[in-house]
């Protein structure tokens, strides 16, 4: 089995995201609540890389694979295009969204929090975003 | 794939969500919501029973309207959700942040009393 996914820079393509990493994630077992917030953290990045570093351009494309080792989880987003460093983007306060009734800055948030262990790697407009969840954790 | 129906009784006017909530079709929640409020509903419900799930587009639109709650006077609550997405509220915590009940009894109460 090809534990990878081309997705299409569409937002109507998230949930054929999800689609793909509910199957990845069915004999995990791990909880519902585990795989929601795994299926979440994953669309959350992808999301961003679609909307923002790739402007929803159809014809560009991200590809999702998932990695399962004996105690962790890793899911890696690979694309080319923009960097973005999610490590060092400090979010926004959820005060401060409030007060300026914004409706984005919450996504990044869900990721730190969800994942043990994000990394990035960019080279030559090739971007991998790493998600680690280590398995029997928070 | 989101549906949004509304029901009003009396002064409440519930808003029924089924389905998912992502980037692709938050802005059908969020103008569902802005309505109302442009219509002047002051006590609004969400019926999140039939959520399935909600990333973080779904959470900033309710997030974008606490001020206009506030300001205009708005009883908002959001009832029904189920543990996985409720949890997704938990993690921001959101959830201290949005008067969340767990039943459509308990909002009502909180509709009544109010």
């Amino acid at each position: 089995m090809k534990h990878e996914l081309t997705l299409y820079c569409e937002k109507n393509k998230l949930a054929e995201l999800r689609t793909f990493l509910d199957k990845e994630l069915s004999n995990s077992g791990l909880t519902d609540i585990v795989k929601n917030e795994l299926i979440l953290a994953v669309e959350e990045v992808c999301a961003n890389r679609i909307i923002h570093s790739h402007g929803c351009n159809p014809s560009s494309h991200l590809r999702i694979k998932v990695k399962k080792l004996h105690h962790r989880i890793i899911f890696e987003i690979i694309d080319s295009g923009e960097a973005f460093d999610m490590l060092t983007y400090e979010e926004p306060r959820l005060k401060d969204v409030i007060k300026d009734k914004r409706k984005g800055g919450l996504g990044i948030k869900l990721v730190k929090t969800i994942m043990d262990a994000i990394e990035i790697e960019s080279k030559n407009s090739h971007n991998i975003c790493r998600l680690i969840k280590q398995l029997n954790s928070k | 794939m989101l549906e949004i129906s509304i029901q009003t009784e009396k002064d409440q006017t519930t808003l029924i969500l089924k389905g998912q909530v992502d980037a692709s079709n938050s802005v059908e929640l969020d103008e569902a919501i802005g309505e109302l409020l442009n219509k002047n509903h002051k006590k609004i419900l969400v019926d999140g029973s039939g959520l399935e799930y909600i990333s973080s587009a779904g959470l900033g639109v309710f997030m974008s309207y606490l001020e206009d709650f506030e300001e205009q006077k708005v009883l908002f609550l959001i009832y029904g959700l189920s543990e996985k997405v409720i949890n997704v509220f938990h993690i921001l915590g959101l959830d201290q942040l949005i008067t969340i009940k767990a039943n459509k009894e308990e909002a009502l109460q909180t509709i009544h009393e109010a």
